[in-house]
Order: C-alpha cells, then sequence, then structure tokens
C-alpha cells in the first residue's frame, strides 16, 4: 500500500484540507471498527505514540495510538492555520508540520513564488523530507490551493516546482480552486495566468474547481432538503457537503459546505487505493490512463450521488441515474458542459454495491451521447472499489479529460488581458526582485498555446473519421 | 505430472482462486456418476497435478501469487485459507507496493528486471515440490500493468530457465469498451511478446463470459466473481484428469504436452480458443437432460460457425463442399477454419460417442492429416455436477476477428502518438510499438489465409 501527503497551502488550501482531514477520519471511523491501525488508515495518517512527545518511531500495526495526518501546513499569514490548530482537528497536526508566517502576500502571486519562496526553500525541503520519511512508500504529493490569491497561488506553485525537484519519482496531483468572474481580488486574473504556467509544466494532473460550481451545487442541495418535494428524508451524513459528528443542515460557515465537495472529491478518487474491490484503480492508474499527452493533464471531476434518501431500497434505475447526473452541467466541479465538448479520455470509480453488468449497461447507454476523440473511441478507464462513502450504498467519481476546460481558460485569460492592457496593477509585480515584464509575457503564452491545443481537438469534432491504414505484411 | 500455476496481477489472483477452487471443489464432490475406483483415480491425478500435500491434510496449491500491490494477493490468500478445503502456501507470493500503474512498460521494463531473482525463486521452489513438472501455468490478463507487462517478462525468465517445460498462458482479453483505455497498447505488447516465448495462449474473453453470464446463467447482476466462476469451470473442463489414450489407460500423465501436441503442430498458431456446454444456473441442472448427439452437433456448429455460446448459433453456416481446394477468399462467409481441434468429454456413458463429423476434413486446414487434427479425450467421471459436459479447444480463426479490432484500435492510437509518452519514460520506445504490430500483423495474416 501507498502513502499521500496533503500540501495545503494559504487560506482556501487550508480551509479545503481541514475539511478534507475531518472526512478522512470520519470515513476510516466508519470502515475500520476494531481500532486497528491498518494499511488503508496509513495511506493518510501516520500512527504514533503521543506519551513520548510525539518523537517516539511510528507504530506500523496494532491499536490506533495517535493519529497523524501526513500533511504540510503552509500560509503566510496565521489566521487559518491558527483556527484549525484550535478546532477539533488539533491532535491530528504537529507543529513540525506547519510553516506560517504574519504578514500575508497581499493577494500577489510574485510575493508568494519570490520572495516567500525564496525565503522559506529551506525549511520547505527539510520539512518536507521528513514528511517522505515518515512514508514506507511514497506515492503521491497533493496540493491543495486557489489560484487567485498570493499565498496558495504564488508559494503553492513555488511548491509545486520544488516538489519536481526534491522527489521526481512522486506523482503530484494538484486542486486549484480558480477564481469566479465576479472574484472580489482584481488582480486573481494576474495570479491565476502566472500560476498556470507553473501547473502546466510541472502538475502530473491538475482538477479544476469553480467557486460558482460549488456554490451552485450547494444551492440545490439546500433547495432540495427545503422544499420539502422528496417523498422520504434526505440521510443527513450522505450529503455531499456534511461534516463529521454534527448532522446541522445550516452551516455556520458559509463555505464550509462548498470546501465538503472538493474534501469528497480526493477522499472518492483515493479510495480505490486505501479500500479492495473488484477492479482497483490506483492513482497512478489515472494519470497513465487519463493523460495522453504531457500537457494535457486538467480533469474534470464530477460527483454523484450529491445526497442519498433514507429509503434504503436501490432499483437500477436510481444507479443508472446516478451515472446520468455524473455527466450533466450542473454536476461538474466546473462551469463546463462536457456533452458538447470532446472527450479525450475518461475514468469511472464507482464505490459501493456496483458491478460491472451495471457499470457495462451505462456506459452502452451514455456512450452515444458523447463525443469521443477519433483515436480513443472507446476509451474509458472504470474502477470498482467495494466500500462505499458514509452514507451512501455507492457513489461515482467521473474524471473527464475533455475540451470543456477550455472556455475557463478562455475566460481567465481575457481577464487577463483586460489588465495586462492597460498596464494596471503591474508595477505591484514588477517591483518584487525576480520578476520582469517576461514572467507575464511568457506566462500567457504558455496559456494561449494550451488553448490552442484544445481548439486544435475541437476542430477534429464530427469531421469525417479517416483511420489510418495499416501495416502491410508480404505474405 | 504436476503443473505450478502462476497467478499475476489482480486479474490473474483473483481468477486463478476460483478455479483452485472449483477444481478443488469437483474432487470432492459425490456426483461422480462412476465407479468407485474411477473416481479414487480421477481424486489422486487431480491433486497430484495441482495440490500438494501438507501435514494438516489441507491440500496447498502449486502456485505462485505476484501482484505488484498488495490488496489482492492478501484477500486472495485468506478467502483461500477460510475455506478450509484448501489453502495456497502462505510463503509462495511476492508483492510490491506501487502497482504497474496500468502502464506496460513499468512491468516488463522496471518491475520485471528488479524483481525476477525473487520470483524465479518461488517458482523454482514449487518446481522442486513436484515429482515431475509437467509444465507451468500463468494467468493474467492483457489490458493492465502487472498482469500484462510483468506477466511477459516472466514467461520469457520461465522460458529461459526451463526450456524444455511446457509453457501455457491463459490471457483475459478486455472488454471492448473500456476497462483501461491504454488496454491495446498493453494487449499489443503483451501478445506478441508472448508470442516469442509462450507454447500457447488460451483465451478468454471478457464480453464472451459476461454474454454467457446474462443469457446462459441468468445472473442480474453480474459481479466480477461470476464472471470468474464461468472461466473456472471452463477451464477446469479441460485441466481435469481425461484419459487421453481411450478406454482402460490410466489418467494422462502429461496434460500441457498432451494439449501442445494436439494442438499446436506449428509455432505460428498458438492462440486457442475454449468453448463449454452445457453451460446453466446450478439449480436448473436436476431439471435438465442432454443428450450426446445433441451436444456434439452443437459443439460442432459452435466451431463451424464461430459461436460464441449455445445461444444463438448459425445454423446457416456449412463447410465448403469437399474434394474442391478452394483458396481461402472463396471459402464461404464466417466459416471458421480450423487448424487442430480437441474435444474432452465428461460424464455418462462417453466411450460410446461418435465423434465422426469432427473428422471431416472440410473442417481444416489442408496441411494436417484429418486424423491428426483432431483428437478426443473422454472421462466418465462428471464434472463439477454436470451430468455430461462437452469442452472443445481449438486452433482455429476463433480469435482472429477479436485480435484484428484489438490491432485495429491501437495502430489508430498509435498513429496519434497519443499516451506514448507514458511508455517511453519507461523504455518502450516508438520502434519497438512498431515490431510489436509488425509480429501481430503477421499473426493475423497467417490466421486469415488458412
Amino acid at each position: 500500500m501507498t502513502q499521500s501527503v496533503v500540501v495545503q497551502v494559504g487560506q482556501c488550501g487550508n480551509q479545503v484540507g481541514c475539511r478534507f482531514w475531518d472526512l478522512a477520519l470520519r470515513e476510516h471511523a466508519a470502515v475500520n471498527k476494531k481500532g486497528i491501525y491498518d494499511e488503508a488508515l496509513s495511506s493518510f495518517f501516520r500512527n504514533v505514540d503521543t506519551r513520548s512527545g510525539g518523537n517516539g518511531p511510528d507504530i506500523y500495526k496494532g491499536k490506533i495510538r495517535s493519529l497523524k495526518a501526513r500533511a504540510l501546513l503552509i500560509d503566510m499569514e496565521e489566521g487559518v492555520v491558527n483556527e484549525i490548530l484550535q478546532g477539533p482537528l488539533r491532535d491530528v497536526f504537529d507543529s513540525k508540520q506547519l510553516i506560517t508566517d504574519v504578514s500575508g502576500s497581499g493577494n500577489n502571486w510574485a510575493v508568494g513564488h519570490k520572495i516567500y519562496g525564496c525565503q522559506y526553500r529551506e525549511n520547505l525541503v527539510e520539512k518536507l523530507r521528513k514528511t517522505a520519511e515518515h512514508c514506507d512508500c511514497l506515492q503521491c504529493f497533493f496540493i491543495i490551493h486557489s489560484m487567485g490569491g498570493g499565498t496558495g497561488s504564488g508559494l503553492g506553485t513555488f511548491v509545486l516546482n520544488l516538489l519536481e525537484e526534491e522527489f521526481p519519482e512522486v506523482y503530484r496531483f494538484v486542486t486549484s480552486v480558480y477564481p469566479s468572474g465576479e472574484d472580489d481580488v482584481i488582480t486573481s486574473p494576474y495570479n491565476s495566468v502566472l500560476a498556470m504556467k507553473e501547473l502546466n509544466e510541472h502538475a502530473d494532473c491538475v482538477l479544476p474547481i469553480e467557486n460558482e460550481s460549488l456554490f451552485e451545487i450547494v444551492n440545490k442541495i439546500n433547495q432540495m432538503i427545503n422544499s420539502g418535494k422528496l417523498g422520504s428524508t434526505v440521510k443527513q451524513n450522505s450529503l455531499v457537503t456534511s461534516s463529521a459528528g454534527s448532522a446541522k443542515t445550516l452551516q455556520e460557515k458559509p463555505f464550509d459546505a462548498m470546501n465538503n465537495i472538493v474534501a469528497n472529491l480526493l477522499l472518492n478518487l483515493t479510495s480505490s487505493a486505501r479500500f479492495e474491490g473488484s477492479l482497483n484503480m490506483d492513482l497512478n492508474e489515472i494519470s497513465m490512463n487519463l493523460v495522453p499527452f504531457p500537457r494535457l493533464h486538467y480533469l474534470v471531476s464530477s460527483l454523484t450521488p450529491l445526497y442519498t434518501l433514507a429509503d434504503v431500497n436501490v432499483p437500477s434505475r436510481r444507479l443508472d441515474q446516478m451515472f446520468s447526473d455524473a455527466f450533466s452541467r450542473d454536476h461538474q466541479l466546473i462551469q463546463a458542459d462536457p456533452k458538447h465538448s470532446l472527450y479525450l479520455a475518461c475514468a469511472l470509480l464507482v464505490r459501493g454495491n456496483v458491478q460491472v453488468s451495471d457499470l457495462r449497461r451505462n456506459i452502452e447507454r451514455l456512450k452515444p451521447s458523447l463525443h469521443f476523440v477519433s483515436w480513443n473511441q472507446e476509451g474509458w478507464k472504470t474502477g470498482l472499489c467495494s466500500v462505499p462513502p458514509v452514507g451512501h450504498s455507492h457513489s461515482l467519481l467521473a474524471l473527464a479529460n475533455s475540451t470543456c476546460v477550455k472556455p475557463t481558460f478562455i475566460e481567465l485569460k481575457d481577464r487577463f488581458m483586460k489588465l495586462y492592457k492597460k498596464k494596471a496593477h503591474l508595477h505591484h509585480y514588477l517591483q518584487i526582485d525576480g520578476m520582469e515584464q517576461s514572467c507575464f509575457s511568457e506566462a500567457i503564452s504558455s496559456l494561449s498555446d494550451l488553448i490552442e491545443e484544445y481548439n486544435d481537438l475541437d476542430a477534429t469534432k464530427g469531421g469525417p473519421r479517416i483511420d489510418p491504414s495499416r501495416l502491410k505484411i508480404a505474405v | 505430472m504436476s503443473i505450478v500455476t502462476v497467478q499475476l496481477g489482480q486479474c490473474g489472483n483473483q481468477i486463478g482462486h476460483e478455479v483452485f477452487s472449483a477444481l478443488c471443489s469437483d474432487i470432492r464432490g459425490t456426483h461422480g456418476l462412476c465407479s468407485k475406483k474411477e473416481n479414487e483415480s480421477y481424486h489422486d491425478s487431480c491433486k497430484e497435478r495441482f495440490f500438494c500435500e501438507e501435514e494438516s491434510g489441507v491440500p496447498v496449491a502449486r502456485a505462485v501469487l505476484v501482484d505488484m500491490e498488495p490488496k489482492v494477493i492478501s484477500q486472495t490468500l485468506s478467502t483461500a485459507a477460510r475455506s478450509g478445503h484448501w489453502k495456497y502456501n502462505r510463503h509462495s507470493h511476492f508483492c510490491q507496493k506501487q502497482g504497474s500503474g496500468n502502464n506496460w512498460a513499468s512491468g516488463y521494463s522496471v518491475h520485471g528486471p528488479r524483481h525476477k531473482e525473487a520470483i524465479m525463486n518461488l517458482v523454482q521452489k514449487e518446481a522442486e515440490k513436484c515429482d515431475r513438472l509437467g509444465g507451468f501455468f500463468t494467468m493474467m490478463s492483457m489490458a493492465g500493468g502487472t498482469g500484462s507487462g510483468l506477466g511477459a517478462f516472466v514467461t520469457q525468465c520461465l522460458r529461459d530457465a526451463f526450456p524444455t517445460s511446457f509453457i501455457l498462458n491463459h490471457v483475459i482479453w478486455p472488454y471492448g469498451t473500456g476497462e483501461v483505455i491504454v488496454q491495446n497498447y498493453n494487449s499489443v505488447l503483451t501478445l506478441s511478446h508472448l508470442y516469442q516465448s509462450s507454447d500457447a495462449l488460451l483465451v478468454h474473453e471478457n464480453d464472451v463470459i459476461h454474454k454467457i453470464c446474462a443469457q446462459l446463467m441468468n445472473i442480474k447482476q453480474i459481479s466480477f466473481r461470476d464472471v470468474n466462476q464461468v472461466i473456472a469451470h471452463q477451464l477446469g473442463s479441460v485441466f481435469q484428469p481425461t484419459h487421453t489414450a481411450g478406454e482402460g489407460s490410466g489418467y494422462s500423465r502429461n496434460p500441457l504436452g498432451d494439449l501442445m501436441e494436439t494442438l499446436v503442430p506449428h509455432p505460428e498458431f498458438k492462440l486457442l480458443g475454449l468453448r463449454n456446454i452445457p453451460q446453466m444456473p446450478e439449480n436448473s441442472l436436476p431439471y435438465s437432460t442432454f443428450s450426446w448427439p445433441g451436444l456434439i452437433k452443437h459443439l460442432r456448429q459452435m466451431l463451424i460457425a464461430n459461436a460464441k455460446m449455445e445461444e444463438g448459433i448459425d445454423w446457416q453456416v456449412r463447410p465448403p463442399p469437399p474434394g474442391s481446394s478452394i483458396p481461402s477468399t472463396n471459402k464461404p462467409l464466417h466459416f471458421n477454419t480450423s487448424i487442430a481441434n480437441l474435444v474432452i468429454l465428461r460424464g455418462k456413458d462417453v466411450h460410446g460417442v461418435d465423434l465422426g463429423s469432427f473428422q471431416d476434413p472440410s473442417l481444416y486446414t489442408s496441411w494436417l492429416n484429418p486424423q491428426d487434427a483432431f483428437s478426443a479425450w473422454k472421462t466418465p467421471r462428471a464434472f463439477n455436477k454436470y451430468e455430461k459436459s462437452a469442452s472443445l479447444v481449438s486452433n482455429s480463426q476463433f480469435l482472429l476477428k477479436p485480435l484484428d479490432s484489438i490491432v485495429g484500435k491501437a495502430w489508430n492510437m498509435f498513429a496519434s502518438k497519443a499516451y506514448l509518452h507514458q511508455y517511453t519514460k519507461f523504455g518502450i520506445q516508438e520502434e519497438d510499438f512498431l515490431d510489436c504490430f509488425t509480429t501481430l500483423e503477421q499473426v493475423i495474416s497467417s490466421y486469415t489465409n488458412l
């Protein structure tokens, strides 16, 4: 079994990360009834004896003593991290896993990347090495950050670079929250495009998320609950937006519900690597199957179902509905319409009591309405994990490498150009040591190239299919 | 003579487990429908072939389990042990942590060389436990990374280490509409490499078995376990003891050798398909009766018309008229030409069955005498609760279309260069791919021109 390390950077990264650890503990508590530290737990947690001050060696077998998250919490201001350390998760982290500062990055990518990057490089390397040493077989780093700010965006992508240099064999999966159009950070387009260049060049896989989509999903759920349209009651702990322990419908903090969705995404992504199933899907398989060309590594994700009804009976119709929903526009975690774009590859990770025949039936059913690239007409990667998420009998995570990410990138480029043409706020960046005009032009050029690649693919859509002629053998 | 089984990857291990389960439950059953002496002889022969004795009396499978990640092996070992009727040797397994990521190159070029010694040591130990080694039976899928890539490497190692032993590879062909996106690449690489080191490839296609589960076994929600159990039944019907040399002779002492001798006269033709009838849900068995002539007639038509199962056979297909030597392009469409066939009959009144229809020269290519092209093995001992069971192992054009389809799709993807960077980073270059495509186009051409 392999281990993964989560690196959460900046306010958004840490808030999402915090939700992730909360839900991970809940999931393992539901599965692991005997309190024995097993391989599934070890993928994200260490088992230590805190009586020796947490300095003792890791305990690999036997009862759970104290679980420590395999995580690194990084933020250039203290507020968020301090809150985490005072909250219910304080025992899951220790001070050796934190890197904080006081003044923040001022929503400036250059401050995060160049100044803090430089300043904390050694500290980062040391702490990353320590976390890696605690792992028997480290397979993947998960970076969680937002693109629009300064720390998550700048320092986050600095860490991404660092990971490639120091741990080239370990996969880098990045969960990036992209800013929405109405983002109140004016310079978010600059920060995002500068960060995109880094993602293009150094990430293995990127899972883009847009706040707008998360917000719409949360609203949809609230509407469903409050309208009383549902015949039976919704199982509270099955909401994709719910938290561990409490069964509150009202979230105290507005972003909690949205962050829980992202946390669930990460849990489902790693479920087949942690738990058993009849067709396992590990993280290295995701990268292998969904990234046909190195730069096209942006995966649009969708999670279904968003909630389960208390009615436990699951007729196939409901199961099939889950698959249909996964491809509908309003279940995607970015503003995208997969049905009208071109798929390069698609992965379906099913959890719970679903068998291969259900999977096959639904693939056959949905295939005709989706457009696949000519050289991958039947390109589906499937995984079956026996353990369902908490509160559900089954669930589905769909990951698509599709041209439907293009609009997000085009909009980003437009917003960037609006500011850049006027040279608005540029001086905040250029005055930072190591920043030059060329950083900007290279970044926008990298994004433009990426958009072009997607355009080229879209151009092949619907065209006549000419299969290349086969090798001829002399008889 | 004993056979050492090597289970590779998730698929190989899951199926391997079902096979040993099926073999064990068959010999434990009281449905032999034959004399006590016959039953005992069958029991002993099967035990010698597939199991060895331990002090506890529980038979231990002669198998080596290999996987690059631990979950499947640990499940397989514990499920077997829990059955109480048989188990695996708890030392005969090798696993790692990371898996192969569905990457053939990772399985073949990275894991293979790295773990060659450890894996071959385990195989050597199992081989030494056999009084007489009858050969190796490897089980794998060709869609993933470990079974396919590491499987191809291990087969090569087996060939190098045991140059005179028989090696039969059981290969699972994946569902046409994907389980793994790069499955066609992995398949092309696997098949071309296996062709060099293996003696024969016995193939099961997931699509076909799935249909059998749906239409013949009436299973509503088909799981991989159901699929694997059907495969295990079919394999058991081939590998359980039989009389290869006529009534009165003992059970065959060289099953793999006999199989190769009858079915693989030429190294260019190594693809074997398997059909087994009847196939039905267990609770229907007491209510069904079969006649040998009926079964033989169906089996023959399944061969000629390339039917995958007993339902939906096209009875219009007929062999070409005898006497004339017709070039294959003029042969009736859909007619499946054979190189060699083997029919295995198990159950009641087996020795009187007339198999003349299988010796019809028009079924075969012209280069072998029909008497040499066809063999029959029989045993009066019924198998797995079926009063009568007939299996056909065929070296014919059975797999031509599926092979052509896989190569076509792989070539299509290769032309766009998609995913190649994932293979080149582990040392499999474009030229290697081209070599593999060439090898398989050659095989396709050979089978087409039968």
